[in-house]
């Protein structure tokens, strides 16, 4: 098992009050907690800081966790003394292959079923959230993801330990960004009677080299000459399930939005969103000799003032 | 340790077309019934059907899947920086404000050019 040194992970010293050791959790909870903080590796820091809180906020587990003794370094090997066992615990148990967080756990359980609950006491499985990154074409036709999570599960000798799991869950066609999926009973196991934790799958598209994502609605560039926007011309568009032509109107401006109806991402109540091509005009990186001379004869030709709205706001 | 490796689940998806019974709402979302109450009458939290009162035959309330994001992590907010009930409305309010915003920002850099990198 591998020692970690709960009072340093909440910066307080051994002998800090319990008012002193909240008010050292509440502050690195401000910062490192995942649901508000945009810190880098916020989930992880707010794991550490949440399993050193819930140890030493509480008298018992506190004393216990003192009584492991403090000559070691964080991630040392240790192995708690033999009368630690018969105290607190199962002087039978396997600490090897046990995490700190989960003798804790187990010690909690043994409480509750102990005394002063009235005997057997549920206690429902941890939830957990996994971030599910999926391609478009896989939110487009629908795919399975492969889930790895590592749950506690309590062993033969009662004690918890960390097992990894690995599933496959079914993501139907139709995923759009942020939307959550629930995977009834597939978190952390029940104690007691108590029911399995749920798994969360929060959907994450990922950057297409050509389309973005607006809830089921699709949006790409559409690059046009300035001549083909002016005059008008028939262009194609790839979209998710092959190239389509689209006929551009003469006098189509830059900015503009052409709908092309159900190309969007697969709705499952909806049918499908919508693909919208966005106009650019763009110009050739450089003009040949032929070119300018064919610009230069429009500048002179024209009387288009794409500015004269300035004069009429100005005055 | 060998890997448990288990057949292909299906899904339930937290949106605005799944419905959750009150009891399970409760139980998923790891708000007390005092809270529920607490949210619903400061309508920061609404149920799809309403339990009509007075009557004897009243169906017992829904609550949108949808929303269950939401009251999650208001819930481990609450649980997490102990807040109170006024506290847990207003956290529910807030986080309802940055899901609008957020969701606004998305459809706006999807609606305008790619950003050239």
């Amino acid at each position: 098992m591998k020692y970690k040194d709960y009072y340093s992970t909440l910066g307080v010293d051994r002998n800090a009050s319990a008012a002193d050791i909240k008010k050292a959790y509440r502050k690195l909870a401000h910062k490192f907690h995942p649901d508000i903080s945009k810190e880098s590796q916020a989930k992880e820091k707010f794991q550490e800081i949440g399993e050193a809180y819930e140890t030493l906020k509480d008298p018992e587990k506190r004393a216990a966790y003192d009584a492991l003794g403090s000559d070691y370094r964080p991630g040392q090997d240790f192995r708690p003394p033999p009368e630690w066992g018969q105290a607190h615990g199962d002087s039978q148990a396997g600490f090897d292959d046990m995490d700190l967080a989960d003798l804790f756990a187990s010690l909690a359980g043994r409480r509750q079923r102990g005394h002063g609950h009235g005997g057997h006491y549920p206690i429902p499985g941890q939830d957990y959230e996994v971030p599910a990154e999926i391609t478009l074409e896989q939110a487009a036709q629908g795919t399975e993801f492969e889930v790895n999570i590592t749950v506690p599960e309590p062993g033969a000798d009662g004690f918890m330990r960390r097992v990894p799991r690995t599933f496959k869950a079914r993501i139907a066609k139709g995923a759009a960004e942020g939307q959550r999926l629930r995977l009834p009973g597939k978190g952390g196991k029940g104690l007691n009677g108590g029911r399995d934790g749920d798994l969360y799958l929060i959907i994450h598209l990922l950057p297409h080299a050509l389309f973005r994502a607006s809830g089921h609605d699709l949006y790409i560039d559409l690059p046009l000459a300035p001549w083909e926007a002016a005059l008008g011309a028939t262009v194609e568009v790839p979209t998710l399930h092959g190239p389509v032509h689209l006929k551009v109107t003469p006098g189509t401006r830059s900015g503009q939005k052409l709908r092309l109806a159900k190309r969007g991402l697969p709705n499952p109540h909806e049918g499908s969103g919508d693909l919208y091509a966005v106009v650019q005009i763009v110009l050739p990186a450089e003009l040949s000799e032929r070119e300018r001379d064919l610009l230069q004869q429009l500048a002179k030709g024209t009387t288009f003032n794409p500015r004269s709205h300035f004069k009429e706001v100005a005055t | 340790m060998m890997h448990e490796m288990t057949g292909v689940i299906g899904e339930v998806w937290l949106d605005e077309h799944n419905e959750l019974p009150q009891a399970e709402f409760l139980s998923l979302s790891g708000l007390s019934a005092v809270e529920l109450r607490h949210l619903i009458e400061c309508e920061m939290l609404l149920p799809v059907s309403h339990a009509e009162s007075d009557s004897d035959n009243a169906l017992p309330m829904r609550f949108s899947a949808q929303v269950l994001v939401l009251a999650r992590v208001a819930a481990r907010l609450r649980s997490d920086f102990d807040l109170d009930l006024n506290g847990l409305a207003l956290t529910l309010q807030m986080l309802r404000r940055i899901q609008q915003l957020e969701a606004e920002l998305r459809d706006l850099r999807a609606q305008g050019p790619q950003v050239q990198r």
